[in-house]
């Protein structure tokens, strides 16, 4: 096959992007090579296990990729303002949209939420670092990759374009024929087998790595909503990895599970895909409600008003996730009874999780509110996400949902939850937990013109979305032919390009305050209110975390803590820490792993095995290696302490 | 926090790193039951479901069906026999139990690819239809842990051999008894739910 | 600070500015929100019902955000020492009324909504004073990118336009040749999916003589946005008259005219004086892989679809 088989040809828009890709790679080799960072790039982050260092490379994935997915939308909302330009065909805004959701969803929402825990969970409990270091970083690689492959796919071999869905029989081998619909299997397999491998090793690490005295409700919820995740991913993830090796097995090596032929069974792919897919809606919302609740009891200088039955009412929600799959296709005729379930089943999701606005409430009540960047990302999200909220019981509705289903109405309300939650609460999440990972914070005056214009262009674009699904307007429709619908759908473009806007002060913001910001002094950032451990350690956070983990018995064990003079370090308790050792294993191993994937998406058989053998040795090399570790001296711990609180 | 070691109780546990990573496999062990659980669930939705192909009922055979199951059943045991070893700190009851544990899996390999090949020339592949789809990806499956089992057992094998017994080493062999008890309880649930179901329908 | 100012002004003004648009929406008449037949009705009076609750949901929400805000900010002038209590972590009694009111806010939603769903599944109810009519059978095939309607009754087949005559439940048979789809006729009541392999049934009645639109709102591929149909609504007198015409005059749908049909791609409007159902019957198993089985060439091939046709309104 020869090389321009495979390229995507005739697209302008696609050059124009493999042009800057090409400029933008060789810009990066430049760099990297003038300023000789390559040994850098490799000791410092390519091998690193370290738990906060691969949190950091997850965020800026996850930037990089809201950055593509914002551009996917923004293409989308220029096509359906201006229908007339001709910008767009159907077959190139079929695989906008379908790469918009999968990694929004996929490559944006999880690995964003993720790179917080990882920074933030081991600090909540004053761990050392994750359960398994090494998994860790494989975790990473794993879905670095995935996400490479997916999204290499749209100049090399072309884009999935059958949503982000993925029904069949419409991505079946005949169908969905080439290697489109095969980078979203394999891209999304290769980056699920991370997110499991994260789920198994923060599950353990909540479980066995908590500091001493610390029960399980004593532990912050943000490390609550992590640990009722956690469990969802694990229960979750393997349905979806079945689905998507069933699908490809059927693409590749002409099995008939979802085919038309062979009497296979199309419907099974929506049950299955949803079965996953419907807790992986409260995977990115649980974490997200949890940074609400911690930017909102520390910036409301007030206790979580009802933290019991705040982790009740996750678990809650966790249970129940599993149980209303099927309202993804009420309309696939299941009859009465069945869709009546549920129904009910999906409206009681609304009970625990108005508990929850409730609780936020009350926790505002006799509260000192301080309007930080993100408290007004916490604050803002209650009455957006309610919008979200009462539009999905609506949804939820079977009856009343024929007449909402595929309509721009679900459109409005998935991203209104979507946003309002998952979205707003990573901005949060990450302007909260920024001088800890970072040592500065960022400029509070940028941040905040950054949330005005994305909170306004938010509602700008997506409220006027309900009232098109009302009219009539599907999604996923190429073109506004329809006159009556154009001028709402201009009204959205706008908003849209106000949330745009809102990205890119938000990046120039990270920029800006790297120039200028004051560098952090002390561990405890926002003027003494932190309530946690991870607060109790100091800025920047030594590679060890903590000197002497404190005895907690206490949810906010920091408060006490600061009333009582007491510090994560106590020089006469300090002893050798147990740290593991960096290795470049886990990258050379999904690499392999990237390689065998991406022989698959294009059926080269030859080029999938030899990657298959590379990971197995790779696999089979770490079965040998003992390398323990090695032991941080206490004198190396006290000199970086001393001078760390200025002791 | 490996500093920390117990003096008493098994091998296994004596360190956090041992109990973390036992408990991380039970947790991984979960999963793969949601795994198997989704190909169970796939394979009843697609029963019946046959085409041109042959039904179930003509080709599955009970003898060696039972053979196999015999034989993984024993292997099961064995594989309980050579933890028990473990425990008693017999490096060489171990190797020995770990082996016929080994060969039996093999045994039960062999008979399964067997199998495979013979429905296969009866008309029966993966290709011709939902039902004989769904048939061969769950043994098949469960086949291919079954493989993987094998090859990570011969690693620990030699790795025992040069380190003798360990908390490292003891660990290992501890999970991997866990993963061989756990495809023999798989191979339950499809030795009852496809072949016997199978063949009386 | 300014900004925070702003924000409160800005949240005294959101309800007002919901109910206002809401309002000003009436005027717009949305399509669902107009219903033209007892089934579009029976959803518009459970969305409208639902709306109360939501909007009550929302007013009390966002009044009591607006309070909290306003009260207990940090620095408002005339905050007392009573205004903050930092241990404040519970109230058994409220806690308990916020988790049973939302609990008797479900119920009286699942309510209608079970009993909605049940009555959908069976021909409209004639209304009242009305004789009941047996409801007319359509059979809705749709294959990549076109709608195909058979009336057995007539032994007619139309593609990609539809006749109804109104004041008569039609019960819409949906099955697809190839890709799944859905019906969907906004004015008229929700959709229901069209899969290959198997037959699903949607109740749908005209109360109203006109010409809606109705179209696969189930992504389907390439040709998705254009997979679009005029329902003509007229009197029975008018209906008969047309079938009969159609009857008389279309040419008859052989099976070879139905293959080329069937090719993936977009097609006029047609009127055939027979139904394909005596060739194939997509909704059995056996013939669920027909098209997949003929055309699996052509389905590699693309359309290059930058325009299609525009219109005035939806409906």
């Amino acid at each position: 096959m020869h090389i321009t088989d495979i390229l995507v040809t005739g697209e302008p828009i696609i050059y124009g992007a493999m042009v800057s890709m090409a400029l933008v790679g060789i810009a990066l080799l430049f760099i990297l090579t003038y300023f000789k960072k390559w040994k850098w790039l490799w000791s410092e982050w390519l091998t690193t296990v370290d738990h906060k260092k691969i949190g950091v490379m997850y965020i800026l994935s996850a930037l990089l990729m809201l950055f593509r997915g914002g551009v996917d939308a923004m293409m989308m909302r220029v096509q359906l303002a201006f229908p007339d330009l001709g910008f767009l065909n159907s077959q190139h805004y079929n695989e906008i949209f379908t790469t918009h959701g999968t990694i929004m969803i996929i490559f944006m929402a999880m690995p964003f939420l993720i790179g917080l825990m990882n920074i933030i969970v081991p600090l909540q409990i004053g761990a050392r670092d994750f359960a398994f270091p090494y998994l860790n970083a494989l975790s990473f690689w794993s879905f670095f990759f995935g996400m490479a492959l997916f999204n290499i796919s749209f100049v090399i071999g072309g884009s999935p374009d059958a949503g982000w869905t993925s029904y069949t029989p419409l991505s079946g081998a005949a169908m969905s024929p080439g290697p489109g619909q095969n980078f979203y299997l394999m891209g999304l397999q290769l980056s699920g087998i991370g997110t499991l491998a994260t789920g198994i090793n923060l599950m353990v690490t909540i479980l066995k790595m908590r500091a001493p005295g610390m029960k399980l409700f004593h532990m912050p919820i943000f490390t609550w909503s992590t640990l009722v995740t956690c469990f969802i991913i694990v229960f979750a993830f393997p349905i979806l990895t079945v689905a998507l090796a069933l699908l490809t097995i059927d693409r590749i090596f002409g099995a008939q599970f979802f085919t038309l032929t062979g009497e296979g069974l199309p419907m099974m792919w929506a049950n299955l895909f949803w079965m996953w897919g419907h807790p992986e809606v409260y995977i990115v919302i649980l974490p997200a409600f949890g940074i609400f609740s911690e930017v909102i009891a520390t910036f409301a200088k007030k206790r979580l008003f009802g933290y019991n039955v705040m982790v009740w009412s996750m678990i809650v929600i966790a249970l129940l996730s599993f149980l209303v799959w099927v309202h993804h296709f009420f309309t696939m005729g299941a009859g009465a009874f069945v869709n009546s379930v549920f129904s009910v089943s999906t409206m009681l999701i609304a009970v625990p999780t108005g508990v929850k606005i409730f609780n936020w409430l009350a926790t505002l009540y006799k509260s000192k509110i301080e309007f930080t960047v993100p408290m007004l990302w916490s604050l803002a999200f209650i009455p957006s996400f309610i919008l979200g909220g009462v539009t999905g019981v609506m949804l939820g509705m079977a009856a009343a949902d024929y007449q909402f289903h595929n309509s721009y109405f679900l459109i409005a309300h998935f991203h209104y939850v979507l946003i309002a939650g998952t979205v707003f609460a990573c901005f949060a999440g990450l302007v909260f937990w920024y001088p800890k990972m970072f040592g500065h914070k960022m400029n509070e005056r940028l941040g905040k013109w950054a949330f005005w214009l994305f909170f306004f262009g938010f509602h700008v674009c997506f409220f006027p979305q309900y009232f098109l699904g009302l009219d009539g307007m599907p999604r996923r429709l190429f073109i506004t032919n329809v006159a009556e619908w154009l001028p709402l759908n201009v009204i959205s473009t706008v908003g849209a390009f106000g949330m745009g806007l809102g990205f890119i002060v938000f990046v120039y913001n990270v920029y800006y305050s790297f120039r200028y910001s004051a560098r952090e002094t002390t561990g405890d950032s926002w003027n003494g209110n932190g309530r946690t451990l991870e607060w109790a350690t100091t800025t920047p956070v030594p590679y060890y975390n903590f000197a002497t983990v404190p005895y907690v018995d206490e949810i906010d064990p920091y408060i006490r803590m600061k009333e009582e003079g007491k510090t994560t370090f106590e020089e006469d308790k300090v002893k050798p820490i147990h740290m593991p050792s960096y290795t470049g294993q886990p990258f050379i191993m999904m690499a392999f792993l990237g390689l065998a994937s991406f022989g698959l998406v294009f059926e080269w058989m030859y080029v999938a095995v030899f990657g298959l053998i590379g990971a197995v040795f790779m696999m089979i090399r770490r079965s040998f290696d003992y390398d323990d570790g090695y032991y941080v001296p206490v004198e190396e711990i006290k000199r970086t302490e001393k001078k760390a609180r200025g002791l | 926090m490996a500093a920390e070691e117990l003096k008493t109780g098994p091998l296994e546990y004596r360190t956090q790193e041992g109990q973390m990573g036992i408990m991380g496999f039970w947790i991984f062990l979960g999963a793969e039951v949601v795994l198997f659980a989704t190909l169970f669930a796939t394979y009843a939705v697609l029963f019946g479901r046959t085409a041109d192909a042959p039904l179930p009922s003509e080709l599955f055979e009970p003898g060696i069906v039972l053979v196999m199951t015999f034989l993984l059943l024993t292997s099961s045991f064995t594989c309980g026999l050579a933890i028990h070893e473990m425990r008693r700190g017999s490096v060489k009851g171990l190797i020995l139990w770990m082996v016929i544990t080994l060969a039996l899996g093999l045994g039960f390999l062999g008979f399964e690819i067997y199998e495979f090949v013979h429905y296969a020339h009866e008309g029966a592949t993966i290709q011709s239809s939902a039902f004989w789809s769904a048939f061969f990806i769950l043994a098949g499956t469960h086949g291919l842990h079954v493989t993987l089992g094998i090859g990570w057992a011969i690693l620990l094998l030699i790795q025992i051999k040069q380190r003798g017994l360990t908390n490292v080493t003891s660990r290992k062999f501890f999970i991997i008894s866990l993963y061989w008890h756990f495809l023999d309880v798989i191979w339950i649930f499809i030795f009852t739910s496809v072949y016997l179901i199978g063949m009386v329908i | 600070m300014k900004a925070k100012h702003l924000r409160n002004r800005w949240l005294g003004l959101l309800p007002l500015g919901l109910i206002l648009f809401l309002s000003g929406c009436g005027q717009l008449e949305m399509t669902v929100l107009d219903p033209k037949g007892p089934v579009a009705q029976s959803q518009y009076d459970l969305i409208v019902y639902s709306l109360w609750f939501m909007l009550g949901i929302i007013v009390v929400v966002f009044a009591l955000f607006a309070y909290m805000l306003i009260k207990y900010r940090e620095n408002r002038p005339g905050r007392k020492e009573s205004d903050y209590d930092p241990n404040l972590h519970g109230n058994t009694t409220i806690e308990v009324i916020w988790t049973v009111i939302p609990f008797i806010i479900v119920i009286l939603l699942s309510i209608p909504t079970v009993t909605t769903l049940f009555d959908l599944e069976k021909a409209p109810e004639p209304a009242a004073g009305e004789e009941e009519k047996e409801p007319l059978v359509v059979y809705a095939t749709t294959a990549d990118w076109k709608w195909f309607f058979s009336y057995p009754e007539q032994d007619i087949e139309t593609v990609n336009y539809l006749h109804i005559p109104t004041d008569r439940p039609i019960e819409f048979r949906l099955s697809s040749a190839d890709s799944m789809s859905a019906l969907w006729i906004p004015a008229l009541g929700g959709q229901k999916y069209n899969m290959a392999g198997m037959m699903t049934k949607l109740y749908l009645q005209a109360d109203e003589e006109g010409v809606y639109d109705g179209r696969n709102s189930n992504f389907n591929g390439e040709g998705f946005a254009a997979q679009t149909f005029k329902v003509h609504a007229e009197s029975e007198e008018d209906f008969n008259t047309w079938a009969e015409e159609i009857n008389n005059e279309a040419p008859e749908l052989t099976a070879e005219r139905y293959d080329e049909l069937l090719a993936p791609g977009l097609t006029d409007k047609q009127s055939y004086s027979s139904t394909h159902l005596d060739y194939v019957k997509h909704h059995t198993r056996e013939d669920m892989g027909y098209v997949v089985d003929k055309y699996r060439e052509q389905f590699k091939e693309k359309l290059h679809l930058y325009e299609i046709e525009k219109q005035e309104s939806f409906q």
